[in-house]
């Protein structure tokens, strides 16, 4: 395989004394989609948090193991650094209800005090925006809250606002399950034109999106990391029974 | 089942609906009669010379109550700087640690320091500092109105806190923001017209305190302006004229109540524009 951006190694993850993810083994490769998979509770989103440590944030949380971002070990560096490193779009669309389409894009940098000139704040703007395929729909609106944009809008200038800080990974958590699948179908082809820029993990419960817009998958079953390869492969000749029954529709 | 027990039931229905409407009429009644009452009897009082110049010694006609705005203006706002910054980072901490100890034992104290008497806090005032310093001051009457506001300021930070999603927390914490600075830069802007709201509504109910001023500010028939000094406030000045036996003076007392009662009005309204204004759609 190329160059891996991210690698979990022997990883554990706990809330107070429930072990949410055992032992997980995953080597993510650079630009490309990775997809993860599994029924609700498999500890899929848990796995993604611990990337940018978010997972720590909740009281007796604790993990195990190593996961390595560029090599270096995310929980031997500053979680603040990390997170800058990480760009992360969750569930439901969360831009800055204060700030215009504008402040929210540059939000990274304005909130962690980086000051940058204007003419280079506004090449940030209209380049992520652009990246996100939001430009053409809002160029002439930049300095109206961002909240006025419907939810597939504001889910992808949420995309722009993580993709203004030149992240290495960019972490999806299941962002197209607020919204309707018109949007949704707009957020796979952006995912797909993405990774070029952008390494991208992406969490989902949804094995048809998996199969459209990942070129690797991983199965995550009861904490257990059950399946992981080329998504071809995955989808059409699974190696593992429980992974044949959950794309049958057996559970899950 | 018959068509008469229906109709019956429609009836009660209909004559349940008719109460409630009436009930929430009469509670509008006291208001209002207050209202025009005061209205009536201050209007006359209110001109110009009434909110500019100060009290005239007893049987010179006319005479007003800019010594009593004046104060008014000064207590409200030293007991605003002491309690919303106190009020506002009290509340902060309430919502960020919803669940600890400490904060349990702190909630309860801002529920029983909000229930306590406005004349024990006067005393409280008056022992702490008048008697400390030898002398009434509107320094001490603006402590004493501050402690008063301070749990109002608390419970409605931390309320409006606690209406703001999660996701807008861990939005600014995935982009590396440190936590103080995603409070101060993503959570406050968010709550602010609460906050906003809530300091207002606060400021309405101290400016009609009297109790606590009694021995803190005590009053002064003079234009003081010296927070070292005693300052003369809008309610003392309707409790000394309402309970003089001159007729000149009470008609005062009317003025002033009416320019307090328009005073917590204008509050209220402001309140409530500032509430659907700043609206923050999540």
């Amino acid at each position: 395989m190329e160059s891996e951006v991210l690698k979990v190694e022997k990883f554990g993850a706990y809330f107070g004394d429930t072990q949410i993810l055992k032992y997980i083994n995953l080597s993510i490769p650079e630009n490309m989609v990775t997809a993860i998979m599994g029924p609700s509770g498999c500890g899929k989103t848990t796995l993604i948090r611990c990337v940018n440590r978010m997972h720590e944030l909740i009281t007796g949380a604790r993990v195990e193991g190593r996961i390595l971002l560029c090599g270096e070990d995310v929980y031997k560096t500053n979680p603040i650094l990390v997170r800058r490193k990480v760009g992360m779009v969750f569930q439901k669309p969360n831009p800055f209800p204060t700030m215009s389409i504008y402040d929210n894009v540059i939000a990274g940098y304005k909130l962690n005090g980086i000051r940058l000139g204007r003419g280079e704040l506004d090449r940030i703007v209209e380049e992520s925006l652009q990246r996100a395929a939001l430009w053409d729909e809002v160029k002439d609106s930049v300095h109206r809250k961002g909240t006025f944009l419907s939810g597939g809008q504001q889910q992808r200038l949420c995309i722009a606002r993580a993709l203004a800080m030149n992240p290495e990974v960019l972490l999806l958590d299941e962002p197209t399950s607020a919204l309707d699948p018109k949007a949704t179908s707009r957020i796979e082809e952006l995912i797909i034109e993405l990774k070029e820029y952008v390494t991208i993990v992406l969490v989902t419960h949804n094995i048809a999106q998996a199969a459209r817009v990942s070129d690797l998958t991983a199965f995550l079953y009861l904490g257990e990391l059950v399946e992981f390869g080329p998504s071809e492969k995955l989808f059409t000749v699974p190696e593992d029974k429980r992974t044949e029954e959950y794309l049958t529709g057996k559970f899950g | 089942m018959n068509s008469g027990n229906v109709l019956f039931r429609l009836v009660k229905d209909r004559l349940f609906g008719a109460g409630i409407i009436l009930l929430s009429f009469g509670m509008l009644v006291p208001l209002f009669l207050i209202l025009i009452y005061i209205t009536r009897n201050g209007i006359s009082a209110i001109n110009w010379e009434f909110l500019v110049r100060l009290p005239k010694p007893v049987g010179e006609m006319g005479g007003g109550i800019s010594n009593a705005l004046v104060g008014t203006v000064i207590l409200v706002g030293l007991a605003s700087i002491f309690s919303i910054p106190l009020g506002i980072a009290t509340g902060v901490f309430l919502s960020e640690y919803r669940k600890g100890r400490l904060a349990y034992v702190v909630r309860l104290c801002a529920e029983v320091l909000q229930g306590i008497p406005s004349i024990v806090i006067g005393i409280i005032a008056y022992s702490w500092i008048v008697i400390s310093m030898g002398k009434f001051t509107a320094l001490s009457g603006g402590v004493a109105l501050g402690i008063m506001m301070l749990p109002v300021v608390v419970r409605t930070t931390e309320e409006t806190l606690k209406l703001i999603p999660d996701s807008l927390r861990e939005a600014s914490l995935a982009l590396g923001v440190p936590y103080y600075q995603t409070i101060v830069r993503v959570i406050l802007p968010a709550a602010l017209g609460g906050i906003t709201t809530g300091i207002l509504l606060s400021i309405a109910r101290i400016a009609g305190e009297t109790a606590p001023l009694l021995f803190t500010a005590f009053g002064n028939p003079f234009m003081e302006t010296s927070i070292l000094k005693p300052v003369n406030s809008l309610p003392l000045l309707i409790f000394n004229y309402a309970t003089s036996p001159y007729q000149e003076w009470h008609t005062l007392a009317w003025g002033a109540s009416f320019v307090l009662i328009v005073m917590v009005l204008v509050l209220n309204v402001l309140a409530k524009v500032v509430t659907a204004r700043w609206k923050v759609k999540f």
